[in-house]
């Protein structure tokens, strides 16, 4: 946990710094309409603390869709390759034998990098015995940020076209977007189970996993349940498109002690406005007093955790 | 054989709906084609959710290695933690020790241990499967949640549909792919003749679909997109029109929003198996029969 | 002068393997003699850069050339950049046959990645 939440605060009058994640295993659930709509919420409730937001979702970031931020800066982020300087490479073969990835390769005369295959973990430098490598950036992406509507605070990752890494773009983002001390920190992570996600809930405090009661939806809410259970991390579910026709997802939830916190209806009207790049809180505002007290009911959860 | 992979950009916008109706509507009717479906999508398979297949085999799936530290031999100088790149390492009262989740399995720790304490582990990182299904045969797997090398298991997944398609004379390999437009995704879309890319009219929708689309470019593959959920918001379907008009890119049909599609999902069918009379069912046989039409 | 092909068991007798980087042996051949030895696959197991290290191993068995079905763009660069001549079986079924079609030149050189390559991340 975040050292700061650990004070003891009045949680009505007052938030204090915590990391919220926003996922959900399937794609499409409202992830990011879900994360936008908690964002605003929590600026209007406590203006003098707006969140920051960061979109983790690095090959899809659709969250500026929705809370329109001025993007004021903007960096370059990548992974330290290898360079070789052939004057002084005497083709010893160190290289290529140490790298786990294969991403170097001594072919007779010539030192070889594919930079695609490499994953940045400077051995190969460090253990040159010829001091014959040097590292530069292979560009993968670039990080963003800026504010957005209500002072909240807003970085995201955009991972260039072509390129297979998503990872060193989201690690970059979290380093690269500190939040204030005491700053609500939302992260809104892109779909699935594998490396990207992991590293967007790493060294979050809490979970919200956002899901459908289709089967689609419960097969996904499990493996990502697995996930947030690996890594020890306080989880609630909300499930939206709620029509009361699977009840299989309530049956889920109960038997795994994850919490339902809020429940979304299934409703054309939230569709449509959706589409637009409407937030829940823009379609029906009374949402923004239900998502506050689901944030306090989270704020209770990890101050006992 | 040709290999026809379904990709989206933004996820849940109806990749595997799709997949599932191809893959009924290939067997179905006059001119029944011979397909090997493969669901690529690893960290979040569903295919196997509509098709009820019956698993033939089960193999284990060994993603990278990880570190290990030798816990008697630590002298705790934590020289590893200094070269990790990827914080997976941590000491607790001087106690070092590898977080498996955060470890890259570079080896780089090990390398630069000067006591030799670490070790590199190889790690089942999941499992795939072949299967029968109503519609042929099934190439799927599960990645262990918070494991790493997706892509690897997509390229096995895919590698083993080919092979039994070649071996079978079988006419249509039909990937259904991840979303995003990283390394799952190259892999799902590699060697593709034909991408059918499943989009739908939102604001979101509409900026993956950009993305997706500079990605199929940028690998050379032809791509056709499909607008799903298409009365939605008919501004995001004009500018879909739009996209693809510009691109020269093929806008195949559209299919509306239609809750047969759900309830379909909910008993396990094919919309197009489930009720062929529905909106949703007659916009995808008509898309089907385009794409059959170009794999020919 | 040796060549490398890619076989699916460990003899010349073997039928082709169409993988380069992931093809289940290699069988270094000296086609004067006929002189063979069949190494597995350092590659084969793998997680990601099998292409790359597939062309490190012809190199170390100061290979002049490769005969395989397939070859990916790392592959391909690395054989390139160790000056290694790169063949497609075509319509050879076994070892012993591509390695006759060789001698014949009937094998079609490379002059281009054959595949997309995988990515394994």
């Amino acid at each position: 946990m975040n050292p700061s939440a650990r004070q003891p605060v009045r949680a009505t009058t007052s938030i204090n710094g915590m990391i919220i994640t926003v996922a959900s295993g399937k794609g499409g659930t409202g992830k990011t309409m879900v994360a936008a709509s908690l964002a605003l919420s929590l600026a209007a409730a406590y203006p003098q603390q707006p969140p920051l937001y960061l979109d983790c979702d690095v090959e899809a970031p659709n969250a500026h869709l929705f809370l329109h931020p001025t993007l004021a800066e903007q960096q370059e982020v990548g992974l330290l390759i290898p360079a070789v300087d052939e004057a002084k490479c005497t083709h010893c073969g160190k290289c290529a034998e140490i790298c786990q990835y294969h991403a170097i390769a001594v072919l007779g005369k010539k030192t070889l990098v594919f930079p695609q295959l490499c994953h940045g973990c400077g051995s190969c430098t460090a253990l040159c015995p010829e001091g014959a490598i040097t590292e530069v950036l292979d560009r993968m992406g670039i990080v963003e940020r800026g504010s957005a509507a209500a002072g909240i605070a807003f970085a995201r990752g955009v991972l260039d076209v072509g390129e297979p890494m998503a990872v060193p773009v989201i690690r970059q983002l979290k380093k690269w977007a500190l939040p204030r001390p005491g700053q609500v920190v939302i992260r809104d992570a892109p779909p699935g189970t594998s490396c990207p996600v992991v590293e967007t809930i790493r060294g979050s405090d809490y979970l919200l996993l956002v899901t459908e009661p289709t089967p689609f939806g419960l097969h996904d809410l499990r493996l990502a349940a697995q996930v947030a259970k690996e890594l020890n991390i306080p989880t609630g579910v909300i499930v939206n498109r709620e029509n009361g026709t699977y009840p299989e997802i309530d049956a889920f939830c109960e038997a795994d002690h994850l919490p339902i916190l809020l429940r979304i209806p299934f409703e054309r009207a939230i569709a449509e406005g959706v589409a637009r790049g409407k937030t829940l809180v823009d379609i029906h505002p009374e949402y923004g007093d239900r998502f506050r007290q689901m944030f306090l009911q989270i704020y209770e959860t990890i101050s006992h955790s | 054989m040709k290999q026809l992979v379904i990709l989206s950009g933004k996820g849940g916008t109806g990749k595997t709906s799709l997949a599932a109706a191809f893959a009924h509507l290939a067997q179905d009717g006059s001119a029944p084609i011979r397909a090997v479906l493969a669901d690529a999508d690893v960290d979040a398979a569903n295919l196997a959710l509509v098709l009820h297949p019956e698993r033939l085999e089960t193999h284990d799936f060994t993603g990278g290695s990880v570190a290990v530290i030798d816990a008697p031999r630590c002298q705790g100088c934590g020289i590893c933690e200094q070269v990790c790149r990827f914080d997976a390492i941590d000491s607790d009262a001087g106690v070092y020790v590898v977080d498996p989740i955060a470890c890259d399995g570079c080896a780089a720790c090990v390398y630069q241990c000067p006591e030799d304490a670490i070790h590199m582990q190889p790690q089942t990182a999941g499992r795939w499967y072949r299967s029968e299904s109503r519609y042929g045969p099934l190439f799927h797997a599960d990645l262990f949640p918070a494991q790493e090398n997706s892509g690897k298991l997509v390229t096995l997944v895919k590698q083993n549909a080919r092979l039994l398609a070649l071996d079978t004379d079988s006419q249509v390999v039909i990937v259904d792919g991840p979303p995003g437009i990283g390394c799952p995704v190259i892999a799902a879309a590699a060697g593709a003749d034909l991408a059918v890319i499943v989009t739908e009219p939102t604001v979101a929708g509409v900026h993956d679909l950009r993305r997706i689309l500079q990605t199929t470019a940028h690998f050379r593959i032809p791509a056709l997109v499909v607008v799903n959920k298409a009365d939605i918001y008919p501004q995001g379907a004009a500018e879909i029109e739009a996209i693809c008009a510009e691109q020269g890119i093929g806008l195949i049909g559209q299919i509306p929003f239609d809750p047969t599609v759900t309830e379909a999902m909910l008993n396990g069918e094919p919309v197009t198996a489930y009720r062929a009379e529905a909106p949703s069912s007659q916009a995808l046989a008509a898309i089907w029969q385009n794409v059959a039409a170009r794999l020919a | 002068m040796k060549i490398l092909l890619t076989a699916t068991s460990p003899s010349i007798d073997s039928n082709v393997d169409p993988r380069y980087g992931r093809g289940a042996y290699f069988i270094v051949v000296d086609p004067d003699t006929m002189e063979w030895q069949a190494h597995p696959n350092p590659g084969i197991g793998a997680s990601g850069g099998a292409g790359s290290l597939a062309a490190q191993f012809a190199s170390n068995q100061q290979a002049s050339s490769v005969v395989s079905g397939d070859f990916g763009p790392n592959a391909y660069n690395a054989l390139q950049a160790a000056g290694i001549a790169m063949y497609l079986f075509g319509s050879s079924a076994t070892v012993k046959e591509a390695i006759e079609n060789f001698k014949a030149g009937l094998l079609e050189s490379v002059g281009a990645p054959t595949g997309p390559g995988h990515h394994q991340h």
